[in-house]
């Protein structure tokens, strides 16, 4: 590069830019046609007819895709709250307790995320289909809840460790019991943070497929197995259109998690 | 209360740490007795014989596509990363870092189904170089095999490691990295030999983090590629949904946990290495 002419430089790294951004929107951008694509064959390059037929079929009422996305949503929720009762007394335990063994916890909870997980999955169905909890929404929340726990308990447990001991104190100095102290001054502090953790929680639960496959199947349908479903009949315009109404918090989050994560509680995740 | 604070801390940590107990610690010892099961139970490495000799092709092609993608994810996040950080140029800056984070948080399903139109024999890549004239009609070819699972995995994996890579490049002494570009070195040249060896420890923990969800992804495998050769993710999913055969899908499962304890054992010799170096 540095042999290359100063004239030519910018026009390289110009072409290059617009190759990158090409491979990074391509794939997106064949997503946002096929969703309005009523019919698109060979050799045409683009759509032949275009329309929003297929978005009427998804949205309408009593389809298929709005109920997944009732279910996929209710899933998220009751996993969040699954994990955020777990997590936030777990996470304050890591940040303030002393607690022995500390770091091996930490990577207790770091496991299920450090694993290959399809052959731990195809053993959870198997234990749920003895248990009768196989297929139901409840299994799939803890599937999920399983997972999605090394965000919030690290995330959580960073949030506390942020919050000052000198305000804690005060409030103990003016007579405030450890649970009121803890409610009044340490939780609302930490709250960002929690929060923050339970927005993570809510997105790995709405795109999780895997667990979703082996656990779920045949009653519980979330938003990804709809996809895929989708996908593999071959009807490219409803998957598209799934795989959009996917993309939107997936897009938001990425936008706006700075907001949420401040950066003096980022620093301290899995610390 | 009569509890003392490390009894407080034990008790408020069990539920979450009894949740990964049951649905992770559980089902992986299921899974390793099940694996070394023989079909009387007893202690057998019979699923195993069966899983080498149905699948050896599947182990290799596996260990292939994730090692390739995890080579290709590294360089295309050290090529972003490194002229995020050394570029004098703001415009390139701006681009590249409004750009590259995108795919971060799309499902992997969602991926998959972009690429699956996209990289199709008629899809918007073969379309869009035929129109730019950089090929002929008759010389597009569908990329939906092995190089459809290679492109989706780095497609979709290398803002998480540029992100981390970026993150710890911005926060070396920018003092040493101008020393070398004042002696004379190109902006190449500070980013291999000065910047990366400080920044290594951070990229090999985020590709070994990408290694292991590459190998855990069922969705990419079974919509971006057809059935034979593929990953030990869809021939697990295979062995249970068609045969039941728990067994040999537990060998498999074995097998990936093997491949993926690898890439951990190579992370951590290179830590030894490093912490004996002088």
């Amino acid at each position: 590069m540095s042999r290359v002419a100063p004239l030519l430089r910018a026009p390289l790294a110009g072409i290059l830019l617009a190759a990158f951004a090409f491979a990074l929107i391509g794939p997106l951008a064949n997503l946002a046609l096929w969703s309005v694509a009523e019919r698109w064959y060979t050799p045409y390059k683009l759509p032949v007819t275009y329309g929003t037929r297929y978005w009427e079929q998804v949205f309408r009422p009593t389809g298929d895709a709005m109920s997944s996305l009732g279910t996929s949503a209710w899933i998220a929720v009751l996993t969040v709250i699954v994990a955020l009762a777990l997590s936030v007394p777990a996470g304050y335990a890591l940040a303030r307790l002393k607690l022995p063994m500390r770091s091996l916890f930490m990577i207790v909870f770091l496991l299920p995320q450090a694993f290959p997980s399809v052959a731990i999955y195809i053993n959870v169905a198997r234990i749920f289909y003895k248990l009768g909890i196989n297929g139901t929404v409840l299994g799939v929340v803890l599937v999920h809840a399983a997972h999605g726990l090394v965000y919030s308990v690290w995330i959580a447990a960073a949030a506390f460790a942020a919050v000052d001991k000198d305000l804690e104190l005060a409030a103990r100095n003016i007579g405030a019991s450890p649970l009121r102290t803890f409610f009044t001054v340490t939780l609302p502090l930490a709250a960002p943070g929690v929060i923050a953790s339970g927005i993570f929680v809510f997105l790995e639960s709405l795109d999780e497929f895997t667990g979703t496959f082996f656990v779920g199947v045949p009653q519980v349908t979330t938003l990804p197995l709809l996809l895929y479903n989708a996908a593999m009949g071959g009807n490219y315009q409803v998957a598209s259109i799934t795989a959009l109404i996917l993309l939107v918090p997936s897009v938001l989050f990425m936008l706006f998690i700075e907001r949420f994560l401040r950066a003096d509680v980022l620093a301290k995740v899995g610390a | 209360m009569s509890l003392s604070p490390r009894q407080l801390a034990l008790l408020l940590i069990t539920p979450g740490l009894a949740l990964v107990a049951a649905l992770f610690l559980y089902p992986l010892c299921f899974s390793l007795v099940s694996a070394f099961s023989g079909p009387e139970g007893g202690f057998s490495v019979q699923a195993f014989g069966k899983a080498f000799e149905l699948y050896s092709g599947d182990i290799l092609f596996t260990i292939v596509i994730v090692v390739t993608s995890c080579a290709l994810t590294a360089v295309a996040a050290v090529a972003i990363a490194g002229t995020l950080t050394l570029s004098e140029n703001p415009w390139v800056v701006g681009t590249l870092r409004a750009l590259y984070r995108w795919p971060l948080f799309i499902p992997f399903v969602v991926t998959a189904q972009c690429m699956r139109t996209f990289l199709a024999k008629n899809g918007l890549m073969n379309n869009t170089f035929v129109s730019l004239g950089l090929m002929e009609p008759l010389q597009a070819v569908s990329y939906l095999d092995w190089r459809g699972i290679i492109i989706t995995f780095v497609w979709k994996q290398t803002p998480f490691v540029t992100l981390l890579l970026a993150g710890a490049l911005a926060s070396l002494d920018r003092a040493t990295l101008e020393a070398g570009r004042n002696l004379g070195a190109s902006r190449l040249r500070v980013l291999i030999e000065l910047a990366l060896p400080q920044a290594m420890p951070t990229l090999l923990v985020a590709l070994v983090l990408t290694f292991v969800t590459m190998l855990s992804v069922l969705s990419v495998p079974m919509m971006v590629a057809g059935s034979q050769p593929t990953m030990l993710t869809v021939d697990m999913a295979f062995r249970i949904n068609a045969y039941g055969d728990y067994a040999t899908a537990n060998a498999l499962g074995v097998i990936t946990y093997l491949i993926s304890a690898g890439a951990a054992i190579l992370y951590l010799r290179h830590g030894m290495a490093k912490e004996s170096a002088p």
